[in-house]
């Protein structure tokens, strides 16, 4: 007879949860970029949609955490897996917020041709919901390395910004009449930017349940 | 039900109690005295089927008390006089036509202090199958196996059946009781502290064979130890100087007790 075998099958089913919670995030992310490069209204829209679906999941996993905290108690590595899920699914919704805001921008995107292919955005896409992925998966499996790559990928998701934003204001500045565009590009590239940050908060987390250590306690 | 019958051999007594509705216990206004000494006052509470029930409260609340009269373990007691109903599988228990064997086989009872008999392991499983008239050995074998497996200590204990089972640990000695109290296949299990004599790992055993057990029996727990109701309960009832202050779901009461009383005893400020 094991004991704890009630407290491991909860903890198996908070894992379950916390990685649908982040499939679903990835997908916004991948459909709101899609949404953006093939300027599909109805795709931005479906995304903002989706984030209902983030928020419950929120909502059911940290009721899933109140009851494993009262019903089995966790101590030793079992609270610390339960306390600093509670944090991760905050970042979690962020970014799902995040990625409903990029659905939201497309939606209400003008009825005209883009001003610049948004490769570099599509490329920022790809790297916030591959960090997104990474952190989590490195925090349910207390990865310390991987947790490691998406702290380091942040930097490249920051000189994507940078250099989106750059390209951008030079639009401006030799054509007033792309500003609303610009304006609006400029934003979701800051969004993925902040959806890279969260995965960065995530990976933190990750990196605690390893060491007990986390940088903002340093 | 045909095999239940079969194993003891006591239809005639058992066909007064109904477990097929959602209700295995039913308390309704019961008063019990000690003499003079009012110990419950008023208490109302519906045990579901199926549900672990657990009774927290301070030393001389009641709390164990109500437990020994739902199978008339007070009638021992000198001078304890029991006012109101309580009706188990749908059979008001204090009628005077009650059969107190039929009704002791159907409710279960496991004590604090393991109290195993001074024989071997197979006998004490065997005890009450064999005081219900249960006479064939193979029978017997079954039971003993079905009454150990369900405590989940088979596995442990099959090389061990002629053993004494004096010899075991306090931890497999509770639970070889909880085996015993089995081996007639009662509906309800009365626990009166059941781990305090124990240590964490044996408790943590007892309480998921109390998960298990769920499913075939329906629980009620006396125990001093909040942490073990929340852990282990559906619902709770937080008892105070005779009274039933609250009674409800587990997780409502210890996240948003209603009843001021139940929150400064669950959080430790007073009892």
């Amino acid at each position: 007879m094991t004991t704890r075998k009630y407290l491991d099958e909860e903890l198996g089913e908070l894992h379950s949860r916390l990685t649908k919670m982040c499939g679903i995030t990835e997908s916004m992310i991948n459909d709101s970029v899609r949404a953006l490069k093939t300027l599909d209204r109805t795709l931005g829209a479906s995304v903002s949609e989706t984030d209902k679906e983030v928020d419950e999941l929120e909502l059911e996993i940290e009721k899933k955490c109140m009851r494993l905290l009262l019903r089995q108690q966790p101590v030793a590595k079992d609270l610390i897996k339960v306390t600093t899920a509670l944090k991760v699914i905050t970042d979690i919704e962020r970014i799902g917020d995040q990625a409903a805001d990029v659905g939201e921008i497309v939606r209400q995107f003008p009825n005209e041709e883009l001003i610049r292919e948004p490769e570099r955005i599509q490329r920022m896409g790809d790297l916030a919901a591959a960090m997104i992925h990474q952190s989590v998966e490195a925090f349910l499996n207390e990865n310390r390395g991987g947790a490691d790559m998406v702290i380091r990928a942040d930097d490249e998701m920051d000189a994507l910004f940078l250099a989106v934003k750059e390209d951008l204001v030079k639009l401006m500045a030799a054509d007033s009449k792309t500003a609303d565009q610009a304006v609006m590009l400029l934003m979701i590239a800051k969004y993925l930017e902040k959806i890279g940050d969260y995965a960065v908060n995530v990976s933190e987390w990750a990196k605690y349940l390893v060491t007990g250590v986390h940088k903002e306690y340093q | 039900m045909k095999d239940r019958i079969t194993e003891t051999g006591a239809k005639n007594r058992l066909d007064r109690f109904d477990f097929t509705g959602e209700t295995a216990v039913r308390v309704e206004g019961v008063d019990l005295y000690y003499g003079d000494f009012q110990a419950l006052k008023k208490i109302d509470m519906t045990v579901k089927k199926h549900e672990i029930t657990a009774m927290i409260g301070p030393s001389g609340c009641g709390k164990s008390t109500l437990l020994k009269t739902l199978n008339r373990m007070n009638d021992l007691v000198e001078g304890c006089r029991v006012e109101g109903k309580i009706t188990v599988g749908g059979r008001d228990i204090y009628a005077k036509d009650t059969d107190l064997s039929a009704l002791r086989k159907n409710v279960g009872m496991v004590f604090q202090k393991p109290n195993p008999f001074p024989m071997s392991v197979y006998d004490n499983v065997a005890y009450a199958p064999r005081t219900f008239g249960v006479k064939k050995k193979d029978l017997l074998d079954e039971i003993v196996e079905r009454s150990l497996k369900q405590a989940a200590m088979w596995d442990e204990l099959k090389d061990r059946l002629k053993k004494s089972a004096l010899g075991l640990s306090g931890g497999q000695q509770q639970r070889l009781c909880i085996a015993r109290a089995l081996s007639v296949r009662p509906q309800v299990l009365l626990m009166d502290e059941p781990t305090s004599a124990l240590d964490p790992i044996s408790t943590g055993k007892i309480e998921e064979l109390c998960e298990e057990l769920k499913q075939d029996v329906t629980i009620v727990i006396v125990t001093h130890n909040m942490q073990q109701a929340a852990r282990i309960s559906d619902k709770t009832g937080f008892f105070l100087l005779g009274e039933l202050i609250e009674f409800g779901e587990t997780e409502e009461m210890f996240t948003s007790p209603k009843r001021p009383e139940t929150e400064r005893y669950i959080t430790g400020r007073f009892g």
